[in-house]
């Protein structure tokens, strides 16, 4: 079950011009690939969450770069590029009564789409995906993206 | 370890004490009259002559005096000795006004010494601890002042200076530190930065005690403080124009000493300059006793306080002086409401979420006043959920406006982008003077 639990790097950021390109510039001295990013924004502050090729490293180079960043475990859903994919999730998870704290989603090379999900339960929310066939990736695959 | 410096004076029972204060008062006064043109125009104005001070309930009759007073008679026109036989200058930085210089003779700066040797053996500080002077040296009281003291009681003194943090952890590994001296907001500092290159102050060092102050504190910053370096933290008290740092808290932590064979201590209403009785919170004003090149009589120090004249748990008779809450000058007026920083920081220490540093920052908008503290919240306190963060904002903005009784804005900021000082912490911005 372990395997299936993506580390995603967050961090705090203060809402002003050249926050994020501090960041990007670590990244790449570093050689860290984003895969997903997003920022939530609220008001004069924000919270920058990213799927990254090395989650470790990242966390380790954003520490050191003064950040005040953590690691947080999230899904990571396959889903098939076409209309009512998302929905399907959404279903089965609110059925077993699991809340999604928040999601995000991309499309990735290989004609599927990626959701990154934070759940109140993430052990349960494995063991109902799972029986419901749907694919979750881990960070090998995310390595791969 | 000694348990006293000089039993005989600071267990000595308060009638005989204030025979002495009294006896040396009149001196006083008469040493001034003489010596020095300022103190005997201040004296003729107020109508007062040096006959008609005989016991220190005669010591309302005397006018005060001001820091503005070091400052007009710049730099020595109220110096009761000639130069030749100063031994040494200090010169306040002038933070707020052109800078105020006092000078010693050896018999002062002896007085200061042992006021502090007094104070350093009652925190159990002597023969064998090694203490790490990380106040400024120079024309800045704080370096010297506790390097004297730290001699005195036998202590090996490591005369570091402010500054050069990284330099300063190394040392004290390297060396065994057992003391360090300093502002609070620079130990943090310190502390932040031993952290960041994987060394535990509280593990792998061997500091124990830490003399704090040059700017004011709270009890929840000392809390801080222990809890997160392991050490005991005490303050220390003094000003510049008395000599430098001068008194401290014993081990009891319960008050700062002050020396009453050489300062006459009192409290007093700010506004009409009446005496207040003991318990009541108002202005520090002290005369010192023992001093002979720049003697200050009723001096205005500034700062808040209360005094309380029970003997201490220690048998120390002398009077104490509970813990500053800020100075005069440092009251913000916020809608016609006071507040001192030091409330500010009181209420952002119990919040565990908050880290150590904080900006608060005054600006009128509409011709309103309209308060902001920053904040940088703690590697443990940070969520990457946007509610938590928003609950954590406003947990600390109805603390405060509990506490203050008005509404503040609270603004979380990045790790490090608060200012870290290595000398007094600027706390405040205050835009609305133009």
């Amino acid at each position: 079950m372990e395997d299936k639990i993506i580390k995603q790097i967050s961090l705090f950021a203060e809402n002003k011009p050249g926050r994020l390109a501090n960041i990007a510039s670590n990244f790449r001295k570093s050689g860290i690939n984003i895969r997903a990013f997003t920022i939530a924004e609220a008001g004069d502050f924000g919270i920058i969450r990213m799927v990254v090729d090395r989650p470790d490293d990242a966390h380790e180079v954003l520490h050191s770069a003064g950040f005040t960043v953590s690691e947080t475990n999230v899904l990571g859903v396959e889903m098939e590029d076409v209309p009512g994919g998302l929905g399907k999730i959404a279903d089965v998870l609110g059925e077993k009564n699991i809340n999604i704290d928040y999601a995000y989603a991309f499309v990735t090379k290989t004609e599927k789409a990626l959701l990154i999900l934070r759940v109140n339960d993430i052990e349960g929310a494995i063991l109902v995906l799972k029986e419901e066939g749907i694919k979750l990736i881990d960070m090998a695959d995310i390595q791969q993206i | 370890m000694k348990e006293y410096w000089n039993p005989w004076i600071e267990r000595m029972p308060v009638s005989e004490l204030e025979k002495i204060q009294e006896k040396k008062l009149s001196d006083l006064v008469n040493y001034v009259y003489r010596h020095s043109v300022f103190y005997r125009k201040r004296f003729d104005e107020a109508g007062v002559r040096p006959d008609d001070i005989k016991t220190l309930e005669d010591l309302k009759k005397l006018p005060f005096t001001y820091k503005s007073d070091l400052r007009d008679t710049y730099p020595t026109g109220m110096f009761c000795v000639p130069n030749e036989q100063l031994v040494r200058f200090h010169v306040s930085s002038g933070t707020t006004g052109k800078p105020t210089v006092v000078g010693y003779t050896q018999n002062d700066i002896d007085v200061w010494t042992t006021s502090l040797a007094r104070a350093m053996t009652s925190i159990g500080v002597g023969r064998g601890d090694i203490v790490q002077v990380g106040y400024g040296y120079g024309l800045f009281t704080g370096g010297l002042g506790a390097h004297y003291g730290a001699e005195e009681v036998g202590a090996t003194v490591l005369p570091v200076s402010s500054g050069n943090t990284e330099r300063q952890i190394e040392l004290m590994q390297d060396l065994g530190s057992t003391v360090i001296a300093c502002t609070p907001s620079y130990f943090l500092f310190m502390n932040e930065v031993s952290n960041t290159a994987g060394v535990s102050i509280k593990n792998d060092t061997n500091m124990r005690v830490g003399i704090f102050g040059a700017e004011p504190w709270t009890e929840e910053m000392r809390t801080r403080i222990e809890e997160s370096t392991g050490i005991k933290a005490y303050d220390i008290y003094g000003t510049s124009e008395l000599s430098g740092p001068l008194f401290t808290e014993c081990m009891y932590q319960d008050g700062i000493h002050i020396w009453a064979d050489q300062f006459l201590i009192e409290v007093i209403n700010p506004a009409t300059g009446e005496q207040l009785p003991d318990g009541e919170r108002g202005e520090l004003v002290i005369t010192t006793l023992a001093k002979e090149a720049l003697p200050l009589i009723r001096y205005r120090i500034g700062d808040i306080t209360v005094i309380n004249r029970e003997e201490c748990k220690c048998g120390r008779t002398h009077p104490r002086i509970m813990r500053v809450l800020g100075r005069v000058d440092d009251m913000l007026i916020i809608r016609g409401i006071n507040v001192f920083p030091g409330q500010i920081e009181a209420v952002l220490m119990k919040i565990p979420q908050v880290g150590e540093h904080f900006m608060i920052v005054v600006d009128r908008v509409n011709e309103l006043d309209v308060m902001k503290v920053q904040i940088e919240m703690t590697d443990e306190a940070f969520s990457d959920k946007v509610n938590d963060i928003m609950a954590l904002e406003s947990k600390v903005s109805s603390s405060l406006k509990h506490v203050l009784n008005i509404a503040v804005k609270v603004e979380l900021v990045e790790k490090g982008s608060l200012p870290r000082s290595m000398g007094k912490a600027k706390r405040v911005i205050d835009n609305r003077k133009l």
